[in-house]
């Protein structure tokens, strides 16, 4: 068995045939990564116990002849933003460093339910904030592709233990673009599904009116097999939507032909590069498959960036304001008062992203700014949505690229947040509109960097998008 | 300048930030940058937009609301469990009032 490139399907015929046990698996599936993963530190933490207890469970069910779920005996990485009772969730945040909470997300529960192995947590951004991993209180992710380079962020530990081969899926959580972007980086499929399709009991907030999980896989049908797992109405997510879940993998058939599909011509203005030249690739390989490309338009694209962080920054000011040195384990030592208190606690222990976007956003939210500010945001973002809602009468789904380049070096960006903020235009509508969005990989650079491209489709037709991008990668892709 | 540094350590005190003297520095540039680009949303006009505080404003019905049940919760001991100094179930803080 090679650990590295298994998929749940492979998992499900391996047990089934009492090739190996999910025991096995498991103990051989934790000695990979725990060897592998110090080359990347993309995990932060590996939950042994938990892990052979789920397998475990696995291998009675398989005993018993009782019916495998899902996921059964599937090695899963979890982001540390995701709450898993009894283990450590750091969120990447030297202010959790020793947070266990005291209940598990609802994703989290659900892929156990389905047989899911949970091997360890996944590290990221701190509080999922950043695009390149580096802003990690653990430590920068490497990129398994190139270990020069970032893998991408905020889930670069998620995006990157499923390209390295220490998990066979993974959870990851996306606001602005943080399940695609690591994803295309680091050469696997993200997706980040509708708002409110998965609950976000669990995830710790970051700006919650944009906030998603969603699957890292090795390919689209594993992608869809993890998202119909944790898919579904909760009663602790009130946003979580009650409309039925397909099963994603069975109607995954093939069958893109006269699926119309638009491109944004914001999207592709200026986009004269490596990473232009193999979308375009991507998009002749669907008309090859009998797709009917045509151009449509998104006029407030170029608004939404600003929209974006004021939005985000906002809503994250208001989130991170429980991190006060009263409840979350780290507390400053050196105050006297309340106040000082709550404030050197969080002076001390928030790193130079976060301080910056509960700064901008306290300044947005302050007194005499809401209206021109984040009042402003809400109704441009109700432009960006209904530019999406008016694009898919036209069309079926929409293709863009995900990032503006591929995967660059550590520390390269780190000194300019603007660059890296403007990095984000292409996932951050998709959040804004809280449309299904993902990033299947399409080719590589010259260099050999994976380039991801990413296809939108409209509220709850992750079966639409899903079904293009396994054409798609079953057509061969870009190569 | 969008944004003095003195304002920069008014909002930090808002936000219950303590800053360095170079934080402060370094968060009024950026914020300033921010902001300047942010100013871009005054070319679009906005009039008889409703703002899109519900993501799901414009897809079919989704409302899901819980029903107002009993339910067991937490428990205070698992529920300080996580904090730096509790006691008696309840957390503990730096003195606020003198009796």
């Amino acid at each position: 068995m090679d650990i590295a490139s298994l998929t749940i399907d492979q998992i499900k015929t391996g047990l089934t045939a009492r090739k190996f046990s999910a025991s096995e698996l498991a103990i051989e599936a934790l000695r990979f990564a725990e060897s592998e993963n110090p080359k990347t530190n993309a995990m932060l933490l590996f939950s042994r116990e938990r892990a052979l207890a789920a397998a475990k469970k696995v291998d009675d069910q398989i005993s018993a002849g009782e019916p495998l779920g899902a996921l059964a005996g599937v090695p899963i990485a979890v982001k540390d933003v995701i709450s898993t009772k009894g283990i450590r969730t750091t969120c990447g945040s030297k202010l959790l460093e020793k947070y266990v909470p005291p209940y598990d997300a609802t994703a989290v529960i659900r892929l156990e339910q389905a047989g899911g192995v949970i091997v360890g947590k996944a590290n990221c951004d701190e509080f999922a904030m950043g695009s390149s991993n580096e802003n990690s209180a653990y430590g920068p992710v490497r990129n398994p592709v190139a270990l020069d380079r970032v893998p991408g962020g905020s889930s670069g530990g998620s995006a990157a233990s499923v390209a390295q081969g220490t998990s066979v899926v993974s959870l990851g959580s996306d606001t602005g673009g943080s399940i695609r972007q690591p994803a295309s980086f680091c050469g696997v499929v993200g997706v980040t599904p509708t708002y409110g399709r998965v609950s976000r009991y669990g995830l710790v907030a970051f700006a919650s009116s944009l906030d998603h999980i969603g699957p890292f896989a090795r390919n689209v049908r594993d992608a869809a097999i993890l998202l119909g797992a944790i898919a579904g109405h909760d009663v602790h997510d009130a946003t979580s939507a009650s409309a039925p879940v397909p099963d994603y993998a069975r109607l995954l058939d093939g069958n893109v032909k006269g699926m119309k599909i638009g491109l944004p011509k914001e999207y592709f203005k200026g986009l004269a590069s490596e990473t232009g030249d193999l979308i375009a690739k991507g998009v002749d390989v669907l008309k090859k498959l009998g797709c009917e490309v045509r151009e449509v338009t998104l006029p407030t694209t170029d608004y939404a960036i600003a929209c974006y962080y004021i939005i985000c920054t906002a809503e994250a000011s208001s989130n991170l304001a429980r991190y006060d040195g009263v409840r979350y384990t780290t507390r400053s030592e050196s105050s006297p008062t309340l106040i000082d208190m709550y404030r050197n606690t969080r002076g001390e222990g928030f790193g130079a992203e976060c301080k910056r976007r509960i700064m901008l956003g306290t300044y947005v939210l302050s007194a005499g700014y809401y209206d021109a500010y984040y009042l402003k945001a809400q109704k441009v973002r109700a432009l960006i949505a209904r530019d999406f809602a008016q694009a898919f009468t036209e069309v079926d789904a929409i293709i863009a690229p995900v990032s503006p380049f591929p995967a660059f070096r550590l520390g390269e960006k780190l000194n300019d947040p603007m660059e890296m903020y403007l990095s984000d235009i292409y996932t951050i509508t998709g959040d804004l509109a809280g449309i299904p969005c993902m990033s299947v990989p399409c080719g590589t650079t010259a260099a050999g960097l994976p380039v991801g491209m990413q296809i939108l489709t409209k509220h709850f037709d992750e079966s639409g998008m899903f079904r293009l991008a396994e054409a798609f990668e079953k057509a061969g892709g870009v190569s | 300048m969008k944004i003095t540094e003195e304002e920069v350590r008014k909002v930090a005190k808002l936000g219950n930030l303590t800053l360095t003297g170079d934080e402060v520095v370094r968060l009024s540039h950026d914020m300033d940058e921010i902001l300047t680009h942010i100013d871009k949303l005054n070319e679009l006009d906005t009039t008889g937009v409703e703002p899109m505080a519900q993501v799901l404003y414009d897809a079919e019905e989704t409302a899901t609301l819980r029903e107002d049940r009993e339910c067991t919760p937490l428990g205070s001991d698992a529920a300080v469990a996580n904090a730096p100094l509790s006691g008696n179930g309840y957390y503990k803080v730096p003195l606020v009032i003198e009796r």
